[in-house]
């Protein structure tokens, strides 16, 4: 607006600049400006549609080979070259589950600690430690899981749990031993520990968000803390909170490097979450770099591509709570 | 999630492929033999001033590069075989040897305390023998004191030439291993947990009671770590030492397959060390960049006669001499430029 009226300025002191050509001049710029905008989508629409193609066409081989079945065979055999993706799809299911199933709480808990409990002069250094977290690189992840938190696990915590639930039906399969330390449920671990800042640091924002008076009113109703969590700023701050959650999934979906060093990288489905296991990514990283032959090459770009499509879907589900949970909110 | 990765990757393998033009001689393939390529590398760099640029992606990654024609040579822990190499217009012969030892985590149990055989081995990694206890382990260890402790079993996740002659020697010892398993960089494991690299399955065995696992000598060397004695072919119990994976390569008939593609498990003589391994360099016959080749088998040759002290000191062990006259002979019939002419001669 400045500049326009600095431009009128200049007219009226006949310096012989129209204002047609200053509108033109300004018309110029901003469908210049838009072009730009625009070449900025297009060119991350090609890259994913090419990316999508090139992982459609690597797949084609797997696929012709092994059918629809590829996606529910648990065989891996690189010496006699059958392939199947079900335990890497099983291993990855189970371990960003596991991972959510710590981290949402914990997450959500912080996030109500920093924004209504904390005292005021502790809640920076404190979501400042818990963003940092998700500046740790993930071999760093990885490394500490193996050498340090591993050990742990094997000496305290999976006997712990193999002890406790001995007999009860069900869970004794799923937490069934030998202790190897390394498994599903420490990748879990690893991958809750990767996701809590991103859902901590969404959740606070909107737990922030939500109107004071409306706080204060409930509390004013005698209500407790705890109440004042569940009936007023979870529901008011949902949609905010499963968007986080779903972030923090997708990381948890792709995670390789962390969990390649926990995970023990076997192709089996097991019952038991403290068994070894493998995920599609950790799977493609150990692999491709000696896979020889196209259908073995192929066989892990098609597990590439069932990890894109089961990113899409959890995206697609977010979304659609979102819009649900949208039309009831108004 | 996923797309990132693939932009890394390819990335990655672009930064390869141009960085191959930055160097004098170019290569790519097997991590095995880096740690004594790189020596190599450093010290003829000091003595001709012409550089390597060497990156270990791994066999596979080697093998198709070489294809691509994006380096000058490929390095495979893995011979190709004679109708692959006559395809492909490609020479192969072994630089460097070294030996993979099982390493166990037994309470009381020193380094080459423990014997082991390989029907016991396969066993074992078959999931048939579970237990420390087992008559077949104390069959071979009369008089120690096994504990009655379930065995945890560690192999490689990633796949690796360590993996192909470990598994290659547990499938001429078995025959169930052959036809359960196979031979092969990865294989389908019956059981126990993958960890990546050396270094994770020597961590996995350090901190898990009971386990066993296989890692490179120099790796088992340089960490310590409690490694087992093997009953040979022969029937004698050896230890890993470069004196007996050198007599495993001496007693070797290298010239049984093409391109030597020898793979050193199980051979005979009362001293050899059943799991050694040779690692292979690839390069084209007839190279469109004969200037490069040139350079590269002027490079290998001055490696194989100078090279000798460096790779013992990073516990590999160098080429038999007889083996080394006759590769550079062969180089010299058999590698030329376009117009017929060698691109070796024979000095030495």
């Amino acid at each position: 607006m400045s500049e326009v009226a600095l431009n009128e300025t200049n007219v009226a002191a006949g310096t012989g600049v129209t204002r047609a050509s200053v509108l033109n001049r300004l018309r110029t710029t901003d469908a210049a400006f838009r072009t730009l905008t625009r070449i900025a989508v297009l060119t991350v629409l090609a890259l994913l549609s090419g990316v999508i193609l090139a992982l459609l066409i690597g797949s084609v081989p797997a696929f012709k080979a092994f059918g629809f079945g590829f996606v529910t065979t648990e065989v891996w055999n690189p010496v006699t070259e059958k392939f199947g993706a079900l335990a890497p799809v099983y291993g990855t299911l189970v371990t960003s589950f596991v991972a959510l199933v710590i981290a949402v709480p914990v997450g959500l808990m912080i996030a109500f600690f920093l924004t209504e409990l904390c005292p005021m002069w502790l809640r920076r250094p404190i979501g400042i430690s818990i963003e940092l977290l998700a500046g740790i690189p993930s071999i760093i992840y990885g490394i500490w899981g193996l050498f340090i938190f591993a050990p742990f696990v094997q000496k305290y915590i999976q006997p712990f749990l193999i002890d406790a639930f001995d007999g009860v039906p069900g869970l004794q399969d799923v937490f069934a031993g030998p202790p190897y330390g390394i498994g599903m449920l420490t990748a879990g671990f690893i991958l809750a520990i990767m996701v809590l800042p991103f859902i901590t640091s969404i959740s606070r924002d909107v737990f922030d968000a939500v109107p004071a008076v409306l706080k204060e009113a409930t509390y004013g109703l005698g209500c407790t803390t705890w109440e004042v969590f569940k009936h007023v700023i979870l529901p008011y701050t949902r949609v905010g909170v499963i968007g986080g959650v779903m972030l923090g999934l997708g990381r948890a979906l792709g995670e390789t490097m962390a969990v390649t060093f926990v995970i023990g990288n076997a192709h089996t489905v097991s019952a038991s979450i403290l068994a070894p296991g493998t995920t599609i990514s950790a799977s493609i990283a150990n692999e491709f770099t000696e896979a020889v032959g196209d259908l073995y090459t192929s066989s892990l770009i098609a597990l590439g591509l069932i990890l894109f499509v089961i990113t899409f879907i959890v995206l697609a589900i977010a979304r659609y709570m979102l819009l649900r949970l949208h039309q009831k909110g108004r | 999630m996923k797309f990132s990765k693939i932009a890394l990757t390819t990335a990655a393998l672009v930064a390869t492929a141009w960085s191959a033009f930055a160097a004098d001689i170019s290569g790519a393939g097997a991590t095995f033999p880096y740690p004594v390529y790189a020596k190599w590398a450093d010290a003829y760099k000091k003595a001709t001033n012409v550089g390597l640029n060497y990156q270990s992606i791994g066999s596979g990654g080697g093998i198709k590069q070489i294809k691509a024609k994006t380096v000058t040579f490929g390095a495979s822990d893995a011979p190709l075989t004679g109708k692959d190499l006559d395809e492909a217009g490609l020479a192969q012969f072994p630089m460097v040897m070294g030996g993979i030892v099982p390493v166990v985590n037994l309470d009381g149990v020193k380094p080459g305390d423990l014997v082991l055989d390989g029907p016991t081995l396969a066993k074992i990694y078959l999931g048939d023998i579970k237990k420390w206890d087992d008559p077949a382990i104390a069959k071979l260890n009369p008089g120690a004191k096994l504990p009655s402790q379930a065995i945890a079993l560690v192999h490689r996740s990633d796949g690796s030439g360590t993996t192909f002659n470990f598994t290659y020697y547990l499938a001429d010892v078995s025959p169930e291993w052959k036809s359960k398993v196979g031979t092969n960089t990865a294989v389908q494991w019956p059981g126990g947990i993958g960890a990546k690299g050396n270094e994770g399955v020597a961590n996995n065995v350090g901190q898990t009671k009971g386990s066993i696992g296989y890692v490179e000598y120099a790796y088992a060397k340089q960490n310590k770590l409690t490694f087992t004695k093997m009953v040979n072919k022969a029937g004698k119990v050896v230890s890993p030492t470069s004196e007996t994976f050198q007599a495993a390569a001496a007693n070797a008939n290298w010239k049984s397959q093409p391109g030597y593609g020898v793979i050193l498990a199980n051979q005979p003589g009362d001293v050899s060390w059943p799991m050694t391994a040779a690692t292979w360099i690839l390069i084209y016959k007839t190279p469109t960049d004969a200037a490069a080749t040139g350079e590269a088998l002027k490079f290998f040759a001055w490696s194989y006669d100078k090279g000798q002290e460096m790779a013992k000191e990073l516990d590999y062990v160098p080429m038999p001499t007889n083996v080394v006259t006759d590769i550079k002979t062969m180089w010299a019939s058999d590698i030329k430029d376009s117009s017929g002419k060698p691109l070796f001669a024979m000095t030495h």
